[in-house]
């Protein structure tokens, strides 16, 4: 069962943008918009070096880290190949143009990732 | 959807390359069958000769292991070669009568040894040299026998002669053409590598020609007899005498030949469209290619069109050859002929055993062969394929690239002298070893593959050219260049020039119309060609294109600058480096209230503010009151100034006046990259002039602009551009160089490589010898900049989503929830 709270509305984010979600503990929570909005969320932190995903140029199906350029996948969180790595993802529910994250997970999940 | 059939026939590196390149954009088009006559896997076919040297061995040079085919799905025949085609029923049909229908058919046959039409040469101990099977078959005879006779001096022969010698064997090479290897070198090379093989011991008969190989009763080759009647003693014949495209099969199918099977720009043949033919069997355009890089090039493109994206063409390619004999240094391409109005340049030192042949033609390098040193084989390939005008480089083209110019790699340019803990890569920190490993491990043959799998290369480029050094001398010596015009980026076979072309002929408005007009092949791009596609809108059509914030990187997105915690930093303008005590009271103040960590003097003279949180961006802007530095920005940075005759005792002209009104005129102007300026009051050169995009420099007369340089990765002296008498000359005359630069330069091209690339004529014709066209470019310049939007203070119209700098809350307090 999902415990899910609404963030925002599908037009606060930009469209092949994102936003960022604060949390109480641990790193933000990085939620994207795909050209046919789509809603993907993922722990705002890169795998390679932790950089802010939700500040990366989003194309159709990934982002590009804002540092290295990293392309990370939106549905899995998993770096392209060569690259290796995933960083954690978050439920998304999406009903009547509002987005909703687990708040279960918000609270809970990644919250012990490593700060850089 | 039911999968479309498609068979290859021939399990070499051209066809399966074809396969890679197929899976990758269109995994799951076809069911694929290969036959494939050899029961091995893909091998790298160019390694043989370390194998028949024993340095590798036949693991080593395998490129896709049984497990590849599995995992793709790819029914697999090995040791079944086919016999016919039958084009009516669309299937082949193999020797054992195994039959696979196609809907498309893919021939990769490659090419037969061509065997001298001989007595004898069917006798055991005749072998060609051409596969796995005949590398073991010499590998064994050098075990139990003596005399090697390799006949054929071109590259293949060379390289036998050698791995056999390095077995033990006694070998001679016959060669019926007046020197070695006639079509790569000249005669002076040729003599020279003949010696350096006669010192490893190898024996030649140059001019000789092969009557007949003579056997002994237990029917093996014992002698080879020339026409003046001598005879040496052979157990091991080697035919090296050069290859034929093998097209039998396709003959027996009916289609058409010449000197291969011929295929179009799409490698169709053209007498069947649903039949593709790459590699060596293949004519395209009347030549059949005996080297790798162009059957890779092939193979793109059969792929593109394979998976029904059709826009690439194969429009031929040029092809450089290295010999892989350990310790000899040898590299050809191009024309070495020249013909009429040919020139030559040579460098000739015998002692030291290097010789240097350029040939230019209508001011092109169009052949270089080398002997001895080919540290710059691919600087010169690379200027050979482009065709760029080599006048300004001529005198010193003989001397190499490291010549030029290289300050950050300290002469560590001879990449075969390096250790393989020397550092090859100073951005990623990737050494020589890590390159020379994933080259051999991972099959890699072209730049991009090293960058992607390395990241060596990948971040400033400064070391390109020794990374392809490595590459020729790891993956052997024809590996894949990167093409005549680079694909920007993996979204399109277009190039930089194709799109601005096409972004100004079509007079298109978007990213979305740009991308549905040349057919890209993602919805909506990446992170390379987004950000250049809406430079090339905005910059080709200003007051017409609309700005994408989303396209931008994220640093002129948020106008500041991303550091690596992920805070920014702020740089506010000080216009030509002038500030005030209100100004630096200011800052100060805001310092203190934001808690900003560090405060550091910039290189362009201005302060920069390090470490502020993207929520406080606006409110630190605000209370700075300055306008928005750029310092993040592909655009105009700083105008750099000394104090000028204002206070200095040397100064001739009013400098910091002049670096103002300049900064003014130009900030808010974005480029293909960042654009810095420098303006000196006198010829001594405090404010660092000669390594600015555009630098001036007042003499007592006026002003000296100098123009492209930079202190970059690689330092590039400016030069010398024009002498004018006013600061509005100065304006007008800058302004419409960076104007022309940002209408033809490339994105994240820098003016020094723009420069180079149209050449410093045309520059200089467009903006100093057309009076007209300056003024039009300066007020082209002026018409985009009008009105430009200061982003720290006009959000709106500078499309500045404030939404970014604001976190999301969940709206419910989870404990609520919970």
């Amino acid at each position: 069962m999902n415990d899910w709270t609404v963030v925002c509305r599908v037009d606060d984010i930009p469209v092949l943008g994102a936003r960022r979600v604060a949390r109480e503990q641990g790193a933000a929570v990085a939620v994207f918009r795909s050209a046919d909005d789509s809603i993907f969320a993922l722990l705002d932190r890169c795998p390679h070096k932790g950089g802010p995903l939700s500040q990366g140029i989003v194309t159709a199906d990934g982002v590009a880290c804002p540092l290295h350029n990293w392309t990370i996948g939106l549905a899995d969180g998993c770096a392209r190949a060569p690259d290796v790595g995933c960083t954690p993802k978050f439920a998304v529910r999406v009903a009547d143009g509002q987005v909703m994250l687990d708040a279960q997970e918000l609270l809970h999940h990644a919250v012990e990732a490593a700060t850089v | 959807m039911k999968r479309m059939k498609l068979v290859l026939v021939g399990n070499g590196m051209a066809g399966v390359r074809t396969l890679e390149e197929l899976l990758k954009i269109a995994p799951d088009l076809y069911d694929i069958t290969v036959f494939g006559a050899e029961p091995h896997p893909n091998y790298n076919r160019i390694l043989l000769s370390p194998v028949l040297s024993g340095e590798q061995t036949v693991d080593d040079i395998v490129l896709n292991p049984l497990s590849w085919y599995e995992e793709h799905g790819i029914r697999l025949y090995l040791g079944k070669a086919v016999a016919r085609i039958d084009r009516i029923r669309r299937c082949v049909v193999a020797g054992d009568g195994t039959e696979v229908q196609y809907d498309r058919l893919l021939l990769a046959t490659g090419s037969l040894p061509f065997i001298l039409p001989v007595p004898g040469k069917d006798l055991q101990g005749v072998v060609a040299y051409r596969d796995i099977a005949d590398t073991e078959a010499m590998i064994d005879a050098a075990a139990r026998y003596k005399h090697a006779v390799v006949i054929g001096g071109g590259l293949l022969g060379l390289e036998a002669a050698n791995g056999l010698r390095q077995r033990g064997m006694q070998v001679t090479v016959v060669h019926i053409m007046p020197w070695l290897m006639e079509r790569q070198l000249d005669e002076v090379a040729g003599g020279l590598l003949q010696k350096s093989l006669e010192a490893r011991g190898i024996r030649f008969e140059i001019g000789a020609q092969t009557e007949a190989l003579t056997g002994d009763d237990t029917g093996r080759v014992c002698a080879v007899r020339f026409k003046d009647g001598r005879e040496i003693a052979a157990d091991l014949v080697v035919m090296a005498a050069g290859i034929r495209p093998n097209t039998a099969l396709a003959e027996a199918a009916g289609l058409h030949l010449n000197r291969g099977i011929v295929v179009n720009d799409t490698l169709q043949t053209v007498t069947d469209p649903r039949i593709y033919a790459v590699g060596e069997c293949a004519a395209h355009r009347g030549i059949a290619y005996g080297l790798v890089a162009p059957l890779f090039e092939q193979g793109k493109v059969c792929a593109t069109h394979l998976a029904h994206f059709g826009i690439g063409r194969y429009t031929g390619s040029q092809t450089s050859t290295k010999l892989k004999v350990t310790g000899i240094d040898l590299f050809s391409a191009g024309d070495f002929m020249g013909g009429e109005g040919a020139e030559e340049i040579v460098l000739s030192d015998p002692y030291a055993g290097v010789y240097k042949k350029l040939v230019i033609k209508d001011d092109k390098l169009i052949s270089a062969c080398l002997y001895g040193d080919t540290v710059d084989g691919s600087w010169y390939f690379k200027l050979l394929r482009q065709g760029r005008k080599v006048g300004e480089l001529r005198d010193k083209l003989m001397f190499g690239e490291n010549n030029l110019g290289d300050a950050g790699h300290e002469g560590h340019s001879r990449a075969a002298g390096m250790a393989d803990s020397d550092e090859v890569c100073g951005c990623n920190g990737v050494t020589k070893g890590t390159i020379c490993k994933a080259i051999k491990d991972k099959g890699l043959f072209t730049l991009d593959e090293v960058r992607k799998h390395t990241k060596a290369s990948a971040s400033c480029g400064s070391c390109t050219g020794l990374v392809e050094q490595l590459l020729m001398f790891t993956a052997g010596g024809d590996y894949s260049a990167a093409p005549k015009t680079k694909a920007m980026c993996g979204c399109t076979d277009l190039g930089h020039q194709a799109v601005r072309d096409a972004i100004r002929d079509m007079h298109l408005l978007s990213i979305d119309a740009v991308y549905q007009s040349l057919d890209w092949r993602t919805p909506n791009g990446c992170a390379s060609c987004r950000p250049a596609v809406n430079y090339y809108l905005i910059s080709s059509w200003p007051k017409e294109a609309k700005d994408d914030p989303q396209s931008r990187f994220i640093n002129e997105r948020s106008h500041a600058n991303i550091q690596k915690d992920g805070t920014y930093s702020v740089i506010p303008r000080m216009w030509g480096g002038m500030t005030s005590a209100a100004e630096l009271r200011r800052i100060a103040d805001t310092v203190d209230k934001y808690k900003i960590p560090a405060v550091k003097v910039t290189g362009g003279q201005r302060l920069d503010l390090l470490g502020v949180k993207k929520e406080d961006l606006p409110a630190v802007w605000k209370e700075i009151g300055m306008p928005s530095g750029h310092a993040y920005a592909k655009a105009l940075r700083t105008v750099k100034t000394c104090v000028g005759s204002e206070w200095c005792r040397f100064g001739t002209q009013d400098s910091t006046k002049m670096g103002q009104d300049l900064e003014r005129a130009l900030w808010r102007m974005y480029a293909p990259h960042k654009v810095k300026l420098a303006v000196s009051g006198c010829p001594r050169n405090c404010a660092e002039s000669g390594i600015k995009d555009v630098g001036v420099i007042g003499v007592d007369s006026g002003w000296e602009i100098h123009i492209a340089g930079n202190a970059g990765i690689k330092s590039e002296v400016a030069q010398f551009f024009v002498k004018v008498k006013t600061p509005d000359e100065v304006l007008e005359y800058s302004g419409a160089f960076l104007q022309l630069y940002r209408e033809e330069g490339w994105y994240l091209e820098r003016t020094v490589h723009y420069v180079a690339r149209v050449g410093m004529a045309h520059v200089k014709a467009k903006v100093l010898d057309d009076a007209e066209g300056r003024r039009a470019l300066w007020e082209r310049l002026q018409f985009a900049l009008d009105g430009e939007p200061d982003p720290w203070f006009e959000f709106d119209k500078a499309q500045v989503d404030l939404r970014q700098f604001e976190p999301l809350r969940a709206v419910v307090p989870i404990k609520e929830i919970a």
